[in-house]
């Protein structure tokens, strides 16, 4: 029998081969360029006449103090927010009562406080001047404080009441994926429920403990706001890294860069390891039994627990909310701000000086999301669709910028853009506006192309193919098949990426001019002026802001599902 | 009619654990819908029981309140041991009723190997370590997985999942094991391997088991008894045979098995059944009570028909319409006067599509129900 000869096969292999390295070489490159490159450079710097500036780095006391301080920071925060997240997630997930569902979501909100923001709203109410702080010292008749909010403990609780989400977040949605049978047949075979927490629930939930307090780990490595505002003399790697940069000393800032990024990478691969290990609790159906309360006092104390619980997690919402209204200067001793003014936002919205960060803002966080979304998509097609040699290091730079904290990104930045020079591909974009919405980018990149990608694995891949042999372009088949099922994370990715960049506050403060400066930088030129009232100001329409994206995301995706109905 | 009955069964053995369970009255409501209406079934020690139904019958909310992880809101559930001391165990937790049971998708342990998954029932008792393990070993080996231990259960096929499961609801001694759909995972010729073994598996330990199940095939193949549910309420209990062969009600007859229903007129002991004009006085059985006289309805099974040639006297004349071959037999299917459409099983494996036929009653009596 005569054989197919090879070639038309092969030559249809190169054809398809030579398309996906048409899309694959432009996204490879500006992604090494924007992610990688910028690194590299602060490698090469930290090494520039040779090992000097290592030696300089572990000569140095401030800088062991600040290596020493991040760590025991980051533990700390690790099992403060555990202690928080674990049971709140134990009680929202598998107790009954009144108000858990409200609850549930109203324990999400840490997290929708852009970062800046929610140290503010530390300050106002346990800072020295805070309310909660005044209120005690009033109560109790105190002539001094009761604490003065700054240092390390004051870093951890911050940290605690912003990270504690993560922790809450991971072990929920391992409780609800736990198959409910397995508790069962546990206790069908005569065990008791500290048993079966011991041996069947804690075991399973191992690995979205573990994801969960390195995620907190790496957040705590690279977590700038808090340490800038409330650290008082103490030294953390990231503030340092400012100190360095600002004092002149940039090779020291290149070491001090390079062991904050490498501490994260390393933590970032322990993370995707545990990921690879939670695959088995995947498989449960989910929906365990929730425990009822039937004893009255319990029925009561749930609730009453729970109260307590959202008063503290809306109090710092509420109180910028409330600061936005106190005139800037008269809040001076008393415990809550004694004149209240439509002046602070009424002049935002006249004032074109005070308007110019909000739409600095906007703007920024729009070309950043724009870029995002485009590159993002291409990145998740090739890695989750195509099948060439380029997959794996594609995978790496989409999740790098996610495990190097934004001050190393900045700092990357700022060293690498700062002149014009073709040929080593360096252009000069710091001192303009283009510098901000680029690190946006690079903060928006893992965002983004991690939602993506989760939608697309949602696709039969063979959808692409039916798509092809139907005749259908290479375009056609993108607009008719890839792109729809690749927009739920394209919206989730975008918002997420939006919110982020429009508070974004770690890279900015190393990058930004005057003239592209952001809400987030405005917040604490008002702060360090004391006009309270402008600062909280802005912090509300930054939560507006956030508040507007997400209700755009939100009707993106019912358009998506209205869409689907029967005509 | 073997195809859909099985064989039959030895009697059960005497087991020395196992006790009698009694469901008396269950009932349990979700919102305005009664899963279970006022269920009652006894369970004599040693017996396997089948509960069929099709979904949502309330068959898993019953085995569930058995278990202890359902509450009932009115009955209850009642064991009574070897000794003949019944006790009401309704309130009693799963943990502490001493059942074993087989889950649907065997909930086997994912971070345990084989062995702890099947020692762990013997954990919670308190036993020591060389005990358990001694014990899941021998428990594995009575289910053919001797020396599988320290396998990890993502490594087992399904078969072997399953039997897993068994060992570890049977390692505990239970007073009563509770199966939940066991056999449904598994493809269908291991499906019928499986059968066979697990009858024989729980003969062996001669447990008092609880079945639940929506496939009639499996109830038939393992169950001593079969207890057919329909909107949580209990229709027939009975041996397989029993429910095949007598069907109380038209419901019955409509689930287990295939039947042609067919209007008749009944007079001592006897229906007249006519098609196109062509009467046939068959025995009948009234196996649910009494029926209205003009709702008596014959069960007439397809190996209860037999064939003819065309025009044999005291048969109905029809012509075939579908055939199918299975095995052992030929499943016809012949179109008769007045709309009337029969399934014969035929032995004759020469009928053609478009044949005419003759059908008459080859096994009496017949059973008719209501409706």
């Amino acid at each position: 029998m005569a054989q197919a000869g090879p070639g038309p096969a092969a030559g249809a292999r190169r054809a398809a081969s030579r398309a996906t390295w048409l899309i694959a070489f432009p996204v490879l490159a500006i992604l090494f360029w924007t992610v990688v490159y910028p690194n590299l450079h602060v490698i090469a710097g930290s090494f520039e006449g040779g090992l000097g500036h290592w030696r300089e780095f572990a000569a140095s006391p401030a800088d062991r103090e600040a290596l020493a301080s991040t760590l025991i920071i980051s533990f700390a925060s690790v099992i403060a927010a555990s202690l928080i997240g674990i049971p709140l997630a134990f009680l929202l997930t598998r107790v009954e009562f009144r108000g858990r569902l409200a609850l549930a979501a109203v324990a999400t909100l840490p997290a929708a406080l852009p970062p800046l923001v929610g140290v503010v709203a530390f300050l106002f109410l346990y800072g020295e001047s805070g309310v909660v702080t005044r209120t005690i010292q009033h109560v109790l008749r105190l002539e001094r404080p009761p604490w003065s909010f700054t240092g390390m403990w004051a870093i951890i609780v911050v940290h605690a009441y912003t990270m504690y989400v993560y922790v809450f977040l991971f072990v929920s949605a391992g409780l609800e994926r736990l198959d409910a049978s397995l508790d069962d047949a546990a206790a069908g075979l005569g065990a008791g429920r500290s048993l079966r927490l011991r041996r069947i629930t804690l075991p399973l939930l191992t690995p979205a403990i573990a994801g969960a307090m390195l995620l907190v780990f790496m957040s705590s490595l690279g977590s700038f706001s808090a340490p800038y505002v409330f650290g008082g003399g103490m030294r953390v790697l990231s503030t340092q890294i400012l100190n360095s940069k600002l004092s002149g000393a940039m090779g020291l800032a290149f070491v001090e860069t390079t062991v904050l990024a490498l501490s994260a990478i390393a933590a970032l691969s322990l993370l995707r390891w545990f990921e690879g290990r939670r695959r088995y609790t995947l498989s449960g159906k989910g929906g365990a039994a929730r425990l009822v309360l039937r004893s009255p006092v319990a029925r009561w104390l749930g609730p009453a627990a729970a109260l307590v619980l959202v008063t503290l997690l809306v109090l710092p919402h509420a109180m910028v909310g409330l600061v936005a209204f106190a005139r800037d200067g008269a809040w001076t001793t008393q415990i809550l701000p004694p004149e209240y003014t439509l002046d602070n936002v009424r002049s935002l919205a006249t004032e074109t000086r005070l308007w110019t960060p909000i739409r600095n803002s906007i703007s920024m966080a729009a070309i950043a999301t724009m870029a995002n979304l485009v590159i993002c998509f291409l990145a998740a097609y090739l890695i989750v669709l195509r099948r060439f040699s380029g997959r794996r290091l594609l995978e790496v730079l989409v999740a790098l910028p996610w495990a190097i904290p934004a001050t190393a990104i900045a700092i990357g930045l700022a060293s690498t853009f700062d002149r014009n020079d073709p040929a080593a591909a360096r252009l000069l974009l710091v001192g303009t506006f283009w510098i901000l919405p680029l690190a946006y980018f690079i903060r928006g990149i893992p965002l983004v192309a991690t939602a993506v990608e989760g939608s697309l694995k949602q696709m039969d891949p063979s959808l692409e193919d039916a798509a092809r042999g139907l005749g259908a372009s290479w375009w056609l088949t993108m607009r008719h098949v890839v792109l729809p099922a690749a927009r739920p994370g394209l919206i989730a990715g975008g918002m997420l990426a939006a919110i982020t960049a429009v508070g974004e506050f770690v890279a900015s403060i190393v990058l930004y001019t005057h003239a592209n400066r952001p809400i987030s930088m405005e917040i604490l030129a008002q702060l360090r002026a004391f006009a309270f009232g402008t600062a909280a100001a802005y912090s509300v329409i930054l939560i507006l802001i956030v508040l507007v994206i997400t209700t755009i995301g939100r009707l993106g995706s019912f358009s998506r599902a209205a869409s689907r109905l029967p005509q | 009619m073997d195809a859909v009955l099985g064989r039959q069964h030895p009697e059960p053995l005497s087991p020395v654990t196992a006790g009698t369970l009694s469901l008396v009255g269950l009932t349990r409501r979700f919102g305005a819908t009664a899963a279970v209406d006022d269920l009652s079934l006894e369970i004599a020690r040693g017996e396997l029981l089948a509960l069929i139904g099709a979904s949502g019958s309330g068959k898993t909310t019953t085995l569930r309140m058995v278990a202890g992880y359902e509450v009932p809101d009115a009955g209850a559930v009642v064991l009574t041991d070897p000794g003949g001391t019944p006790r009401d165990i309704t309130a009693l937790p799963p943990q502490r009723r001493d059942f074993g049971m087989v889950f649907q998708h065997y909930a086997l342990f994912p971070h345990m190997t084989v062995g702890e998954n099947v020692a762990f029932g013997l954990e919670a008792r308190g036993a020591g370590r060389r005990e358990r393990l001694a014990r899941a070993e021998s428990a594995l080996a009575n289910v053919g997985l001797a020396g599988a231990a320290s396998r990890q259960v993502q490594s087992l096929s399904g078969g072997e999942q399953q039997r897993v499961a068994l060992a570890r609801a049977v390692v505990i001694e239970p007073r009563v094991l509770l199966l939940d759909e066991p056999l449904s995972n598994l493809d269908p010729t291991l499906r019928r391997t499986m059968r066979d073994e697990l009858r024989a598996t729980l003969r062996r330990l001669g447990v008092t088991a609880l079945f639940v199940t929506h496939d009639q095939e499996d109830a038939f193949a393992i169950a001593d008894r079969v207890a057919l549910i329909r909107q949580g309420r209990l229709l027939q209990v009975g041996t397989p045979e029993e429910l095949y062969d007598r069907p109380a009600s038209r419901e019955v007859a409509e689930f287990i098995g295939r039947a042609t229903l067919l209007r008749g007129r009944l007079e001592s002991g006897t229906i007249t059944l006519a098609v196109g004009g062509i009467e046939r006085r068959v025995a009948a059985v009234l196996p649910g009570g009494p029926v209205g006289a003009d709702r008596a309805t014959a069960v007439l099974r397809p190996d209860a028909l037999t064939l003819d040639e065309a025009g044999a006297p005291g048969a109905w004349p029809g012509t075939v319409v579908g055939r199918r071959f299975a095995g052992a037999m030929l499943v016809v299917h012949v179109a008769l006067a007045d709309g009337v459409a029969m399934e014969v099983h035929a032995t004759n494996r020469s009928v053609r599509e478009g044949e005419r036929v003759a059908v008459r009653v080859a096994r009496e009596p017949v059973a008719v129900v209501d409706g």
